[in-house]
């Protein structure tokens, strides 16, 4: 087969497996009732939205963005660096996805702890 | 009822995305040419070896060029350990110590555990020392470091790490890095800039101020990610 | 060429099939393990696009620390989905 179809099917299983994950994440957000779950969902799509950020940003036949001695060998070759601008987005955005879930964690705990249920639907007191 | 619109809203979500993300197409190069730079991402690679003598670009992006991002990173992390640390706080009664782990594991893993401790300390701390020169940098080692003490809490029952000693660590490699910037701003450049001599490439002394920065940061996400494990793990739960 | 399409329709197949066994389980601790699934393929992901900083934080962070604070969380509250809450006095352990 010729490597049109291979292209094709790279493309699609890189992009599909990024907003599948998005699109897994959401629905897991949306439906489900217990907030540890709710909380997987939301981890799930931080991982979908940084993996469609570093695929957009590759470059066929490139080479890692790091000058050394064996990079400079390679520059010098005629490789080409992959694009660096969204590696460091995305390394900010992952440890800030790590701590944006310990708090949702925490605050889990702690309704659990008042409430001593963890679902959305049995919550029902209003004041306590 | 409900869930036909939320089935609705995925396909709707999922149909454009998809169809944005079809027209960039994959693997395909737009950076242009690099020793004529015009996009953002060219001029980083082309002028981070003669301006900056630095090996790692990405290292060079996140501590030189975009550092003021970085110190907001920096903010956020501590303000998600202390928020986490006043959510589950509780007023404990003196010398009350409440423990989540219930009995110490087998004797395998106690004595893997010690033995290999200290090499993941090292390895963490290599990690951050050389961020310049290889892939790696501050926020790798502190998690490697902070792996390296999840390792031991699991391993054994009582073994605490002093919470004075990880707010003096976390304050003062804060202080340095905030003061690292207010010296460029002394110096006459602007905030964070790089007024250390830059040496040759691939040297360990090289880059300026970079490695001074990464190392304060690996110090402070180490402490504050073992910060955040010890307080899970051992806030006062309920009788 | 057949051996880079056969890897990566195997890495995104994984990625897929843990995302959904992950939101679909109803025991909680067996969906806390399948995220770490995800991260750790995702970190080959980053890996093989010539990606090395950001697929070292991913395995670093989101392999090891997210997964042990799901596993905290869960002994903390409860284990199932699907379980009935029995019916206590709510804590007022706050009010002095």
């Amino acid at each position: 087969m010729d490597p049109i179809i291979y292209n094709k099917i790279i493309t699609v299983g890189v992009y599909g497996s990024a907003i599948g994950l998005i699109l897994i994440g959401l629905y897991a957000v949306l439906v489900k009732k217990h907030l540890t779950k709710i909380v997987i969902g939301l981890s799930i799509i931080d991982s979908g939205v940084h993996l469609l950020f570093i695929a957009v940003g590759f470059i066929k036949g490139g080479t890692a963005p790091i000058f050394s001695p064996k990079g400079i060998e390679l520059v010098n070759g005629g490789a080409q660096m992959v694009d660096p601008v969204p590696q460091a987005l995305v390394l900010t955005a992952i440890v800030i996805g790590f701590g944006v879930t310990a708090v949702a964690l925490s605050l889990v705990i702690r309704l659990y702890r008042h409430h001593n249920t963890a679902r959305i639907d049995h919550i029902k007191s209003l004041k306590w | 009822m409900k869930k036909a619109f939320i089935i609705l809203l995925l396909v709707v979500v999922g149909w454009v995305l998809a169809d944005t993300f079809s027209q960039i197409t994959f693997g395909e190069s737009r950076l242009g040419d690099v020793k004529q730079p015009e996009t953002v991402g060219a001029y980083y690679l082309n002028n981070t070896v003669e301006k900056l003598s630095v090996a790692n670009v990405i290292t060079a992006i996140v501590v030189n060029y975009r550092g003021f991002d970085t110190l907001g990173e920096v903010t956020v992390l501590f303000l998600a350990a202390s928020g986490l640390a006043s959510i589950l706080y509780r007023r404990k009664e003196k010398g009350e110590h409440d423990v989540m782990i219930l009995k110490n594991s087998s004797q395998l893993l106690q004595t893997g555990a010690k033995l290999i401790f200290p090499a993941i300390l090292v390895l963490g701390a290599y990690v951050f020392i050389h961020g310049h020169l290889t892939p790696g940098g501050g926020f790798q080692g502190g998690a490697i470091i902070a792996s390296g003490f999840l390792l031991m809490f699991m391993a054994y029952k009582d073994y605490h790490v002093s919470h004075n000693v990880l707010t003096w660590v976390e304050s003062v490699a804060g202080i340095v890095f905030v003061s690292v910037g207010i010296w460029g701003l002394i110096s006459g450049a602007t905030f964070l800039e790089n007024v250390l001599g830059t040496g040759t490439l691939n040297d360990l002394i090289s880059g300026g101020v970079i490695p001074l920065i990464y190392i304060a940061v690996g110090f402070k996400v180490a402490a504050e990610l073992t910060g955040v494990l010890e307080t899970l793990l051992n806030f006062k739960t309920e009788k | 060429m057949v051996f880079n399409v056969i890897f990566f329709s195997l890495l995104a197949i994984i990625i897929l099939a843990a995302a959904i066994y992950a939101v679909v389980q109803k025991d909680l601790l067996y969906a806390v393990i399948a995220t770490g699934v995800i991260s750790l393929v995702l970190s080959i992901y980053f890996f093989i696009m010539q990606a090395p900083d950001v697929a070292l934080t991913e395995a670093a962070i989101g392999i090891a620390l997210t997964t042990i604070i799901f596993v905290i969380t869960i002994r903390n509250t409860s284990r199932r989905e699907d379980e009935i809450p029995v019916d206590k006095e709510p804590d007022r352990g706050d009010e002095k």
